[in-house]
């Protein structure tokens, strides 16, 4: 009653009316059946909602009201502000807690300005502090259990373990699963979700012929085994990958990063287990002398935005990249929104500030720093190139002493392909008669004046490269050791590039000398006009092997004039830093890089499972740590968006966030069954997992949606009915393509430039041009479509494709006339049209219109049209003929050729449209 | 549901919910709710459930009722893309003048960080006469001869500031309210708020002027982590205005709607096999589609304005110029076109080169967006527009009071490095005062020191005059509320009227 009463004031002071009361009273009587008073209380079911949506914005991890927080049991039973704890375990008359939230006056009262708690909810927390206040992790982050089949009436139906979790709940709910869909649907189904593309009139017709028990069966493994099978699943993982071809912010300039995504493609094609997959993209450098492919995977985390603007600070953007690559790993592989824990504790889930910046540590020692030149690369050579590159390869291997030979490939990848660490520009200090110059990156110091760079290690260093232009011959750059005035160790002689806009690579040698130390460059050129040289970077390394036998010269001029390559093939790799230029990290204080707190040293945090036995603390070891069997979150995380993919919801709705704020899991037992299925059956192989989803009878289901399911689960949570969802941006492009017979199946290579409207780039200080693509090339699949970051491919972004600044783990689908006007207008899909109206007409001589629009509709859904849609068709064609009977000037605009009178393909082409409009085609049923 | 339609359901309800009891219109309210929810359950009906299905969760810009009552229905917002000088149009500095060509004292160097300035630069005086105008007396530069007759129109704010000392950086601070990529603009988080009321034109409108895009590219108008159908739709003056929305060569309208009744009619067929209401839902976006086809063109062609409005604006049908977006901006709002956001390049007056120069580039641009700027204040008045139209001019940060040395020379022209610390910003319309200058700089104009506005506050300040209060327009993105303002803001009373 006293419940009532506070609900009445409560009503009086906001005014509120009747609506309140009912929803107050109804939910009292509905909660008050749902708990007797000698139960357990179970905290993640009873408790933590409770706390999450009533307490914790002012007693979290963001604020702590009064000393008091509920985020952690330790904290939660932790002094507070007043001298004692809030809450006693076994002691609920004594814990304030309680106290405060039945006190009489509103000032104490808890929540503060907000209703008070309902008699339940207080009786719960009474309950549980009785029984010892104890804690239980969220439900994510405890690993997952083995489940048991769950008990069915129908056993019929599952095909396999899948349809027991599902069929369960469905029988729970009182609903049927629907029947299978019809062959040919569920042919198109499985082929565009496996490959992206629809299947072919063949491939639909020798299915429909085989009636073997296996027959559905054989189909998912030629799928599976389709090289568009990892083009496809390459599309989702670019939006994980926040994969562009440009770099972001003003300039957006170009970024040789497509090798990344053709390892994406080859790595799905040939089902690199996903724990190996997570592990070569995170620390692919890290490994132990690591391939080429290995690198390339690296660049998973070289996506990040790069800011080449004139005038920034290098450090700066740096930074945002490298808290891009941890909030990035938490979103892709654990789900959980650890950005948040960038500025404060996380509000709402275990995780400590300061873990935050002991995590960014695994990746803050990476060698590349927002330089334009995007250093670390991995080049490549071109064709002509090859005889240089042979002769520095062979002179290596003849020159390395025999028992370094495993080190080889090592030291040819190290002076060809590498050569780091480089120091830039921002890494010189001191600057005397000197200052940053071309945009504000590089030191250019004149005759007399001086730079240092601080902390170089010199052991076994006697061969320093540099980048560098000079307009005048005859300078002359000592380094001096410690001081300006200090030992010298090495003298520089500066040749003339030409101008001081020219930048070459140069090579010398400077005398052994061990330890790390300040190195001082001190410019001398009394001739110069400007700059005596302006330094972009300069790179000690080891001498390369037979520096000093005969004939070397030759080679170390191949080795330069690779690296001066006019139009290099340079591809950004994550390389580490060496023990003397490691970076300290430190806590930002309240997410501010420029305000520095605690220093930390790399760890995961202590909510979750330690770092495996044996592995290095270090971006490796990181990695390894994603995928031991005992991390609770990758495999789940994993089989979640896979499922997303072909059924349209996540069994974790909210892909992005397995956290307590996430969505809980629809059936959190299957989620369990199939991420241990995926660690251990299946060993971590996407094409095992995947079999296993399209196999089950669940996915199998009719998706025509009755009455009853749309009153009963009109979102299709529950699963009785197959997936019906729009197909996603690149899947509209490339059916299209594929159905007007144009398609490209060239895989892999540079990204191209499919026809787009033109002026759509304007970019600010760019020479990036957009260059429509010649022959197949303007018809090849949407992943392989330039994505420029500040003007991306507009029908892409139309069809809720993401920019790819961030992370993005779930396309929300949206239904828009925009999109509308895309397939209807766009030259892509009237071209597409164009090809399908020819594919009609071609059939036979004697086919009747009847026949072609029949052939038509087909060619599109795979079907024979009913009677009504090929009377629409039909009428359709008639108006469409009869205006370009009356308007024949017309039929060579539709047609694309000036010349052309063919009156009956113009009006194909306009029936053509209509049909790659159609709900059915651009759906997947 | 999936996220965005739950949060769209409970934001809805709640909205309802409060309407409902704030006007006790009970029927109404259940009635709105009713129809939000509305997903025809008996399905036996096309056209009621296509009119049902108009009105579903899955339509994101329907319109929304606003948290309060709004003073302004509608945002044109002047974005001078490079960032002007405030100290040669707004903020007189004769103190500046006496230190013209002396050293800049170590006080304001340390600490800091310019994008160029490099050692010990130079102050440099206004390089401009300024007069006061109108009745309010406000100072304004003569590079703006008629800009400077509708300053009682306008509220001046004159020490706002911000974080970000780049341009692409800055203008995302301004615009997402972030100073890195990833987050909505405003124009999106509005339409998000309030949804459009003509659905025939996109609800979010960019013109885009002086030959380039923003530095932020379309990150300045696109929408973050809301769906994509909140981003900010570029109308051209060359090529198709929309794109795509133009019939392919060699079909006419006819033909177009006879390909659109057979699209929408096969649909219909396939609704009765299928019962799913998204495709109920994809009939009436085609429908859609075709309206706009006819109305986008049509507001965007501003060759049947009267010629004496093209004198006014000084516009020329055609071009593509700021001028002609100011007018096109003008249509748009009669159209009910939420939220126009203009960006206009060309304003990054370094000295380095002669079209970046104070004396040069500089003039160039306050000629190209002086006369049109201030026709569309007098053009929206006349009309009674302005009333609940907020119109918003400002770049996405000052300029130094210090002669600008890149690389530590003196550059070949005049010009002045980025600066965070003091710019100018003005507001008219939508429930602003006119005739008011707020917040001021110190001798020199390098710091606020009275009413600093930052860019958040200009941001909540905006929203407030929409109706909604920026900490509540929110949007759950990986675990946490989003908002424009992220966790600051305050809206600048002192300037409402």
């Amino acid at each position: 009653m006293k419940l009532l009463r506070n609900l009445s004031i409560q009503m009086k002071k906001k005014n509120s009316l009747s609506l309140i009361k009912g929803i107050g009273v109804a939910s009292l009587v509905y909660l008050a059946g749902a708990c007797s008073s000698n139960e357990h209380i179970d905290f993640n079911a009873d408790i933590r909602p409770i706390i999450n949506t009533k307490c914790i914005s002012c007693h979290g991890g963001v604020k702590k009201n009064g000393g008091f927080s509920l985020l952690f049991r330790e904290e939660a039973l932790a002094e507070t502000e007043s001298g004692q704890p809030a809450i006693i375990p076994g002691k609920p008359g004594e814990s304030e807690l309680i106290k405060r939230l039945v006190h009489d006056d509103p000032e104490y009262r808890m929540p503060l300005d907000a209703p008070p708690l309902n008699e339940e909810e207080i009786r719960k927390l009474k309950a549980w502090i009785k029984q010892g206040a104890q804690w239980e992790d969220h439900w994510a982050y405890v690993k997952p259990k083995p489940q048991e089949l769950p008990k069915v009436s129908n056993t019929a139906w599952p095909k396999n373990g899948i349809d027991y979790f599902i069929l369960q709940k469905l029988e729970a709910e009182g609903l049927q699963p629907s029947p299978e869909a019809d062959k040919t649907t569920l042919l198109r189904r499985v082929t565009l979700d496996l490959t992206g593309l629809p299947p072919t009139q063949t491939q639909v017709d020798s299915f429909l012929k085989d009636n073997s028990p296996n027959a559905y069966e054989k189909v998912v493994d030629r799928l599976l085994a389709s090289p568009h099978y990892g083009e496809r699943w390459t599309a989702m993982w670019l939006d994980l990958a926040r994969y562009a071809d440009s770099k972001g912010y003003e300039k957006d300039d170009f970024r040789n990063i497509w090798r990344y995504r053709d390892y994406v493609i080859e790595s799905f094609n040939k089902d690199l287990p996903f724990n190996q997959f997570t592990v070569e993209q995170l620390a692919g450098d890290l490994l132990p002398e690591p391939t080429e492919k290995q690198l390339i995977a690296t660049g998973f985390h070289r996506n990040t935005t790069n800011n080449d603007e004139g005038g920034t600070d290098d450090e700066e953007f740096r930074t945002t990249a490298v808290l891009d690559r941890v909030n990035t790993t938490w979103e892709v592989w654990q789900a959980t929104t650890m950005a948040c824990v960038q500025c404060h504790s996380h509000p709402y889930d275990p995780f400590r500030q300061k873990e935050y910046y002991q995590f960014m540590s695994y990746f803050n020692n990476t060698r590349d720093e927002d330089t334009p030149n995007e250093t670390p690369t991995l080049n490549f050579f071109k064709q002509e190139e090859q005889t240089k590159v042979q002769l520095v390869k062979d002179w290596i291997t003849n020159h390395s002493p025999a028992k370094e030979k495993a080190q080889q490939e090592q030291k040819i990848r190290h002076f060809l392909q590498v050569l780091e660490p480089k120091f830039h520009g921002h890494n010189f200090d001191s600057l005397t008669k000197g200052v940053l110059t071309g945009d504000n990156k590089s030191p250019g110091i004149h005759h007399t004046g001086f730079t240092r760079l601080k902390q170089i290690n010199f052991t076994g260093k006697t061969q320093v490269f540099t980048r560098y232009a000079a307009e005048s011959p005859g300078g002359v750059v000592e380094l001096r050791k410690g001081a300006v005035d200090g030992e010298k160790i090495g003298t520089w002689q500066v040749e003339s590039t030409g101008s001081r806009w020219k930048y070459v690579v140069k090579s010398f040698f400077i005398q052994p000398t061990e330890g790390t130390h300040d190195v001082y460059l001190v410019f001398n050129n009394p001739a110069a006009k400007s700059e005596v040289a302006i330094v972009d970077w300069v790179v000690f390394s080891e001498a390369m092997p037979g520096w000093d036998k005969p004939g070397f010269k030759a080679v170390q001029d191949s080795l330069l004039s690779l690296h001066n390559t006019a139009k290099p093939d340079r591809m950004p790799i994550l390389q580490e830093n060496g023990e003397t230029t490691r970076r300290k990290t430190h806590v930002f204080v309240r997410g501010n890089w420029l305000v520095k707190g605690e220093q930390v040293q790399s760890g995961v945090p202590a909510s979750m499972n330690p770092l495996p036995k044996g592995v290095p603390s270090n971006r490796l070891g990181m990695a390894k740590w994603l995928v031991s069997p005992e991390n609770p979150l990758t495999a789940r995380v994993t089989v979640n968006r896979f499922w997303e993919q072909l059924f349209g919801t996540g069994i974790v709705e909210t892909l992005e966030d397995f956290g307590s704020q996430g969505m809980k899991p629809s059936h959190p037992e299957l989620l369990d069954w199939l991420a241990l299925q995926f660690m251990h059956e299946q060993q971590w192989s996407v094409k095992k997992m995947l079999k296993q989803l399209v196999l089950s009878a669940t996915y199998r289901q009719s998706a025509k949606v009755t009455p009853e399911l749309q009153e009963k689960d009109l979102y299709n949570r529950l699963l009785a009915r197959g997936p019906r969802v729009r197909l996603t941006a690149e899947q509209v492009r490339d059916q299209a393509l594929a159905i007007g017979g144009l398609l490209s199946t060239k895989m892999g290579g540079p990204s191209v430039m499919p026809p787009q409207p033109a002026g759509v780039w304007q970019v600010v200080y760019s020479g990036l041009q957009w260059k429509n693509s010649e022959g197949e090339d303007a018809f090849r699949r949407g992943i392989y479509t330039f994505w420029r970051r500040s003007v991306p491919y507009p029908s892409m972004i139309t069809f809720d494709s993401p920019v790819r600044e961030i992370c993005v783990s779930r396309r929300i689908r949206t239904n828009t006339p925009l999109q509308a006007l895309v397939t209807l207008n766009d030259t892509v899909y009237i071209v597409a049209a164009r090809g399908l109206a020819s594919r009609m007409s071609s059939t036979k001589d004697e086919a009747t219109i009847e026949d072609q629009l029949k052939t038509g509709y087909k060619l599109a859904t795979l079907r024979e049209p009913t009677a009504a849609k090929l009377a629409i068709l039909k009428q359709l064609y008639t108006n469409s003929l009869s205006y370009y009977k009356e308007k024949p000037e017309e039929v060579g605009a539709i047609l694309g050729e000036e010349q052309s009178t063919n009156t009956q393909l113009a009006a194909l082409t306009v029936v053509s449209n209509a049909i790659l409009n159609l709900d059915e085609v651009i759906t997947k049923e | 549901m999936n996220l965005f339609e739950q949060a769209e359901f409970e934001r809805l309800q709640y909205l309802t919910r409060r309407h409902f009891l704030l006007k006790c219109t009970t029927g109404l309210g259940a009635m709105a709710l009713g129809s939000f929810l509305g997903c025809n359950s008996s399905g036996k009906s096309t056209g009621n459930t296509a009119k049902a299905l108009a009105e579903h969760s899955t339509n994101p810009l329907l319109p929304k009722p606003a948290h309060f009552a709004p003073k302004a229905k509608r945002v044109i917002f002047l974005h001078m893309a490079g960032a002007p000088s405030q100290l040669e149009l707004f903020d007189y500095k004769p103190e500046l003048m006496k230190l013209n060509g002396q050293s800049c004292p170590q006080s304001l160097l340390e600490g800091k960080r310019f994008a160029f300035i490099k050692g010990v630069p130079k102050m440099l005086g206004p390089q401009a006469e300024f007069k006061q105008h109108g009745q309010s007396g406000a100072w304004v530069s003569k590079h703006l001869p008629y800009f400077s007759k509708v300053v009682d129109d306008v509220a001046f704010l004159k020490a706002m500031h911000t974080n970000e000392f780049n341009h692409a950086p800055a203008q995302l601070l301004m615009q997402t309210g972030n100073g890195r990529l990833g987050r909505p603009s405003m124009g999106s988080w509005v339409t998000y708020g309030l949804g459009s009321e003509n659905e025939n034109l996109p609800g979010f409108i960019v013109l885009v002027s002086g030959g380039k895009q923003p530095d932020a590219g379309k990150s300045a108008y696109g929408s973050g982590f809301l769906p994509t159908v909140y981003q900010g739709v570029e109308c051209r003056s060359k090529g198709e205005p929309v794109l795509y929305v133009s019939d392919p060569k060699g079909m006419n309208r006819d033909l177009r709607r006879h390909t659109l009744d057979a699209i929408n009619k096969i649909n219909e067929e396939q609704y009765k096999e299928m019962g799913d209401p998204e495709i109920i839902s994809r009939i009436s976006q085609y429908e859609m589609a075709f309206k706009m086809q006819v109305s986008v063109p049509e507001a965007m062609d501003i060759s049947k304005e009267p010629e004496s409005v093209h004198q006014m604006y000084g516009t020329s049908p055609g071009q593509s110029s700021f001028a002609n977006n100011c007018l096109l901006a003008r249509r748009l709002i009669e159209r009910d076109v939420r939220f126009v956001q203009l960006f206009h390049w060309g304003w990054d007056a370094h000295g380095a080169g002669k079209e970046e120069a104070l004396n040069f580039g500089f003039m160039d641009r306050c000629r190209e967006v002086d006369q049109p700027m201030a026709a569309l204040i007098q053009d929206l008045k006349q009309r009674g527009l302005l009333e609940d139209t907020l119109v918003v001019w400002g770049g996405e940060f000052g300029r130094t009071p210090m002669l600008e040395n890149r690389e530590g020379k003196e550059n070949p022209f005049t010009g002045r490095d980025h600066h965070t610390e003091a710019f100018t910003v003005w507001m008219a319309g939508g429930g602003v005062k006119g005739g008011v200058s707020f917040g001021e700089t110190d001798e020199i104009g390098y710091y606020g020191v009275k009413d600093k506005v930052h860019v958040h506050d200009l941001q909540a300040t905006i929203l407030n005059q929409l109706g909604m209060n920026h900490e509540k327009l929110t949007y759950h993105f990986q675990g946490r509320n989003f908002r424009l303002t992220d966790v600051h803001g305050q809206v600048v009373r002192d300037i409402l009227a």
